[in-house]
């Protein structure tokens, strides 16, 4: 059975002016580890919030640990951990204070569960007697996953956990996902860090509120259409510009320190318009897309179908 | 019940971590009660006054002595011309002004009748009104020994008797209505905002999709402030027993009962303003407004409601205050017990009740 499902789950704000989720249905399964990639203001939190029971979806319905997030809403209050994309702990009480508060809302005891966030708990512990407010944001984080843990959920909903955390605590985060993932807990983790999406089992791509791709990183990748090519040059810009307007040019944007081009035409014709251009010293070698070339993709075809429907 | 103490040791935690709550908890109150009770009191001290005494006679001089000897006036004895005092009252140094015309004792010997000017600076009309009632009596006082010696054999003296507050002091006026503001204030005020500050931080959130009742969150979000309210209200009686010397004249239980009642009221009228406020800002003014001048004006307390046009002596009906300052009244000064003030105390526990009831149907288990 499926940990969580949505069906044609759609939300609005402001009396149905503001579209936010348009029409999402995908599900999770049971002790996956499911990412929401996609920018700001694309609709995740809103789905996050549904699935929570923190709102009430306009049209559709979802299950949460098979239950319904509209009728059984307190049965799923007691089986899901959350974790806000804002920081909602207390901050004028301690790492310690909190963690205990929020144990006992739960019902339940830090001993009991000692277990599970023992992992991430004794990297905060040497401040267990700092307030939260005084923490760093990583540290935030994890006491933050703590609390969300100390229950024993069935169900984790994560939404954008390393927004602004180093890189260092990022990883050390994913590592901790991929071992409650091991306790056979379901985590529906929400990021716009592209680099992320590769240490989730199964991926959705959502943007403006649509689920527009859902397949592992693997899968994602794979269905990259074209060919796709990294270029370098010594002047970036005038390159950027002149493979923009060339005409067989599908897609060009900066990636790193190359250039992501990819082709109606073979290598040999761009190669060529290129030296026309007097670009005598580019590099030019083919590459594989990642999460994000994917993303970029889907996201220029949208705009695109946008612009014709505005035409 | 473990979730519920876990809770109230957290707002505990927070209350007392947070210094500006602190300051305006305890600090306020005992602010107010030193403000009212000391420094902004109605009462008339030591009033500038001015007496040209034109006749220089025995009569005049009797009057005067009396009206040294009260310490309601600090008297200044001048011959002035009418336009030196009217300059005098311009420049605002004194508030009234008694003036004695020539042969005023010999008028009153042999015409049986005379009389005496008194000029008062009505810009303030209660300071003007009071001090002319203050020589009127004095004067009738006079008037009244006269009386005893000569052999006029029907004469009406009115005895009057101050009840509750002989002296006509202030405290015991404002005692009552401080208390009312203080209590209400704080608790309408802090429940609010401690609340909405859980909406504002998010913190809500993560509430709402626990499994705790919200009925725990809104009951363990009162009772510290009920708590700290009753330590407000012993501070505020002992502040006014022993600095304001004004003792409690009934029962101090039936006090503090009533008090936990009004304070009970005010939890859920707190509770009612967080379900409809989503800042702290918002909390903070809607108390603020909705507390602090109705308590003010409409209780009784500066204005009399029987003075009030009909429309506010209406309104004044739905102010907790209102109700509550008869109750503090009735049993402080007047020493009275729970028959006489059970209709009030009906009334509050009423409004207790409806503003629960809709405090917690309008509750949300969800964002919006």
């Amino acid at each position: 059975m499926d940990a969580i499902t949505l069906n044609n789950i759609t939300k609005t704000y402001n009396k149905g002016t503001v579209l936010a989720v348009d029409d999402v249905s995908f599900s999770v399964k049971k002790g996956e580890i499911f990412g929401l990639i996609g920018p700001d203001g694309a609709g995740k939190s809103s789905i996050f919030r549904m699935l929570t029971t923190l709102l009430l979806p306009d049209k559709g319905s979802a299950t949460v640990g098979g239950f319904d997030i509209v009728k059984d809403y307190k049965t799923i209050r007691g089986i899901l951990g959350y974790m806000p994309g804002r920081f909602s702990l207390y901050q004028d009480l301690t790492v310690e204070e909190n963690l205990n508060f929020f144990a006992t809302v739960f019902n339940t005891t830090i001993e009991e569960n000692y277990e599970l966030v023992k992992d991430i708990y004794v990297q905060i512990e040497p401040f267990k007697d700092r307030r939260a407010g005084k923490l760093s944001g990583g540290m935030k984080q994890k006491l933050a996953l703590c609390c969300a843990l100390i229950h024993k959920p069935e169900v984790l909903f994560l939404d954008e956990p390393t927004t602004g955390v180093d890189v260092v605590s990022r990883k050390e985060f994913w590592e901790m996902l991929k071992r409650l993932k091991q306790q056979g807990i379901t985590i529906l983790v929400s990021t716009s860090y592209m680099d992320e999406a590769t240490l989730c089992d199964r991926i959705g791509l959502i943007i403006n509120g649509r689920v527009l791709s859902i397949a592992s990183p693997d899968d994602t990748i794979k269905a990259y259409p074209e060919k796709l090519y990294a270029v370098k040059s010594p002047n970036m810009f005038k390159l950027l510009n002149n493979l923009r307007s060339f005409e067989q040019t599908i897609n060009c944007y900066t990636f790193g320190e190359y250039l992501h081009l990819s082709l109606k035409c073979s290598e040999e014709e761009v190669k060529k318009y290129l030296q026309e251009k007097e670009h005598d010293d580019f590099e030019f070698k083919t590459t594989s897309p990642t999460v994000e070339d994917c993303f970029i993709r889907l996201l220029k075809e949208q705009n695109e179908r946008n612009g014709n429907k505005n035409e | 019940m473990k979730q519920l103490l876990s809770f109230i040791k957290k707002e505990f935690y927070q209350v007392f971590r947070d210094q500006k709550t602190l300051v305006m908890l305890f600090g306020m109150p005992i602010a107010q009660i030193i403000l009212f009770g000391f420094a902004l009191t109605n009462e008339i001290k030591n009033a500038n006054i001015v007496v040209v005494d034109n006749a220089k006679d025995i009569a005049s001089q009797q009057i005067i002595n009396k009206i040294e000897g009260s310490k309601f006036f600090n008297v200044q004895k001048t011959l002035m011309n009418p336009a030196q005092i009217d300059a005098a009252f311009k420049t605002g140094k004194i508030k009234l002004a008694v003036v004695f015309p020539a042969n005023f004792n010999t008028d009153l010997l042999h015409l049986n009748k005379t009389s005496l000017q008194v000029i008062a600076d009505a810009s303030d009309p209660n300071t003007a009104t009071t001090l002319t009632s203050y020589i009127t009596s004095i004067v009738n006082d006079y008037q009244s020994q006269l009386s005893q010696n000569s052999s006029l054999p029907y004469s009406i003296h009115p005895e009057v008797r101050m009840l509750y507050n002989p002296d006509l002091r202030g405290a015991p006026n404002f005692v009552p209505g401080v208390m009312a503001m203080v209590l209400l204030l704080v608790c309408v005020m802090m429940t609010s905002v401690s609340i909405v500050r859980e909406k504002e931080l998010g913190t809500m959130e993560i509430l709402l999709v626990s499994p705790i009742k919200p009925v725990l969150i809104i009951i363990a979000k009162a009772i510290p402030y009920l708590l700290l309210s009753l330590v407000n209200l012993g501070a505020i009686l002992l502040l006014s027993v022993y600095a304001l010397d004004l003792p409690v004249k009934g029962s101090i239980l039936l006090l503090v009962l009533e008090s936990t009642l009004l304070i009970m009221t005010s939890l859920s009228l707190g509770l009612l303003i967080s379900t409809i406020t989503s800042s702290q800002q918002s909390a903070m003014f809607a108390s603020m407004l909705g507390m602090m001048l109705p308590t003010m004006l409409l209780s009784g307390y500066l204005f009399p409601i029987e003075n009030m046009p009909i429309v506010l002596q209406v309104i004044s009906n739905i102010v907790p205050a209102r109700w509550y300052y008869i109750i503090v009244k009735d049993i402080m000064l007047k020493g009275l017990g729970f028959s006489y003030i059970w209709k009030e105390t009906t009334i509050l526990i009423g409004m207790t009740l409806f503003f629960l009831l809709i405090a917690l149907r309008n509750f949300k288990i969800r964002l919006e």
